[in-house]
């Protein structure tokens, strides 16, 4: 993790003095890098576009920094970027700052699809979980799977570090914001979480839908009325999976020139064809 | 005539090894000082600036806050939330606990064990178990760590049955095998530099082995039994792979040994790696550092004045 840290540190510097070679006045604008900034959750899949983009556009560069998906919307604010990753959808308020800030409207661009499955240990004979039970168990109002028609044991929690975005993809869309209750026990990366799950038959656990084996995935329904919904990329696509949320890219305006053939290039067929490669679902079918 | 050649390179050789040994202690001391000045600058806005204060003060790192009207007054660890909650008490509990739980179990056995090894063992032994510890010592702690996870823990529920698979106990055994090697290998020292006198003279007195061990040699080596303690205390205050990988990491306050814990150490390690720079959360983290190296640095001192003493009373019987 501290080494993620320092190459997203060095990676930002060398973002932060490149992009100031870049806006020297001496220098042609073909030259200018496209940067994305934003959403940590987003940045190994848009490195991977900026890879790719690259090598077939040799010449061209495009620069991917992290921060969060608040630090890119605030960077795409002050002008900062030129694309922002989110994870999240921005505020209202926030697009109000970039209309008054720049005159011109903010772009939402919907790039690709993620998905959360809810993880309980294979023994378990829970059916499936609504999402208002999910959002109990995690503040701690629900401590017993008695309680949620299962057998009397006491439910054990596990979640992320508060660094990932999985948390606070979470915290937002699952808890409405509110805090974890304390019991929950957090795990370094979502492999580490599989495995304690696999292990604890009384136990709970959420992240990727990739990660899945040796534990099962438990159908979420939104409410007490509705269908229980299994992830897959069919569901998360129609929306029907109910912990499944866009992820974004946001441009000041319409976007224009070398931003905006990158930004055509990752809807197209590759660049969507790398959002599975890296375990995302892609946004646009063929 | 090649003697004075020879000694002229005796003498140079001499003087760049010397200079050698030197910078490196000088090496040592500078990083120690420049790492300290790091984490301190890094730290110093928790006392200093307005905006982390306005978030994370001194005393709602350390009292009670209330966080909704109408509800007591408590201790939270929650730095991403709407208010986010700094406080230190259930982090220090926690490692409080799981240090001492790791010491309890690794220093009586450590200890037994180099007393074993240096005074009863017969040589084939001790050329076993000697080695078989110092390996112990360097296995990776993120490995003991997913013994931990994935063993240790299982077994541990499946005997007990307890509720939380990853809990106090669970990382304190983990934490114990990084523990024991150090408090072995000092303690062993300790033992094996007491002159052979002393036993000759107790076992011609009339005692047993067993009391030549007990109530001369241990006697004589408790304050390299005592450094080597300290020594592995710090080190489990520290270590950080093990208990985060084994604990939970939970920021329960409870003082139940089966109960989730959250370490100092585990949390600047989960928390620091995606953190916004200069963001209040970001210095409470390094406070916690500064924190931690406040806290290693007084314990080797009160640790050093013990043994200091020990070392002087037991002189002052000769």
């Amino acid at each position: 993790m501290r080494n993620r840290c320092v190459v997203l540190m060095l990676v930002s510097a060398l973002a932060v003095a490149l992009s100031g070679c870049g806006r020297g006045p001496d220098s042609g604008e073909q030259h200018r890098p496209v940067t994305v900034k934003g959403s940590d959750t987003m940045v190994i899949l848009a490195q991977s576009w900026a890879e790719n983009y690259m090598k077939e556009h040799p010449g061209l560069t495009i620069q991917v920094t992290g921060g969060g998906s608040g630090v890119g919307i605030a960077a795409l604010i002050n002008g900062g970027t030129d694309i922002c990753n989110a994870s999240r959808p921005m505020k209202p308020a926030e697009k109000n700052q970039v209309r008054s800030r720049h005159g011109k409207d903010v772009k939402e661009i919907p790039v690709a699809l993620d998905g959360l499955a809810i993880y309980v240990s294979e023994s378990n004979p829970i059916q499936s979980l609504t999402e208002p039970q999910i959002k109990s168990i995690y503040t701690g109002k629900i401590t017993n799977w008695r309680e949620l028609g299962g057998k009397d044991a006491r439910l054990v929690a596990y979640g992320r570090e508060n660094s990932s975005g999985t948390y606070q993809f979470f915290k937002e869309h699952v808890l409405n914001n509110e805090d974890f209750a304390r019991e929950v026990q957090t795990l370094p990366g979502t492999g580490a979480i599989v495995n304690a799950v696999s292990k604890d038959p009384a136990s709970i656990g959420y992240g990727g839908i990739a990660y899945a084996s040796g534990i099962r995935v438990v159908p979420v329904r939104k409410d007490e009325k509705s269908e229980a919904v299994s992830p897959s990329l069919a569901t998360v696509k129609t929306g029907q999976y109910p912990l499944s949320r866009n992820l974004f890219f946001y441009t000041i305006g319409e976007p224009s020139g070398e931003v905006k053939s990158f930004i055509d290039w990752v809807l197209d067929r590759e660049g969507q064809k790398l959002c599975e490669a890296v375990g995302y679902y892609p946004i646009i079918q063929k | 005539m090649p003697l004075p050649k020879l000694q002229r390179i005796g003498i140079l050789s001499d003087r760049f090894a010397a200079f050698i040994i030197k910078g490196s202690a000088f090496v040592a001391i500078l990083s120690l000082i420049l790492i300290f000045v790091f984490i301190g600058k890094e730290a110093l806005p928790v006392l200093t600036s307005p905006e982390v204060r306005s978030e994370a003060s001194l005393s709602r790192l350390f009292l009670p806050q209330v966080h909704h009207a109408g509800e007591a007054a408590e201790f939270s660890w929650q730095p991403i939330s709407d208010v986010p909650k700094y406080s230190l008490f259930p982090l220090f509990i926690g490692t409080l606990k799981v240090t001492l739980i790791a010491a309890l179990i690794a220093i009586p056995l450590a200890v037994a064990a180099a007393l074993y090894t240096s005074e009863f063992a017969p040589s084939w032994a001790r050329e076993t178990i000697k080695p078989c510890i110092e390996v112990l010592a360097g296995i990776p702690s993120v490995v003991v760590g997913f013994f931990c996870l994935m063993v240790i823990a299982s077994w541990l529920q499946g005997a007990f049955g307890w509720t939380y698979r990853l809990n106090a106990l669970t990382a304190g055994i983990g934490l114990s095998l990084a523990v024991i090697p150090i408090v072995y290998t000092v303690s062993e020292d300790a033992f094996s530099s007491v002159p052979q006198a002393f036993r000759e003279g107790s076992i011609a007195m009339g005692a047993s082995s067993w009391q030549t061990a007990s109530r001369v040699v241990l006697p004589a080596a408790m304050p390299g039994v005592l450094a080597a303690c300290i020594l592995g205390f710090g080190r489990a205050i520290g270590e950080t792979m093990i208990v985060l990988m084994a604990s939970g990491n939970a920021a329960v306050l409870s003082w139940s040994p089966v109960d989730s814990i959250r370490t100092f150490s585990a949390t600047v390690a989960a928390e620091l790696g995606e953190l916004v720079q200069g963001s209040p959360h970001y210095h409470v983290l390094f406070f916690i550092g500064a924190f931690l190296f406040l806290l290693t640095f007084v314990i080797n001192l009160i640790g050093r004045w013990w043994v200091g003493r020990l070392q002087k009373k037991l002189q002052g019987a000769f």
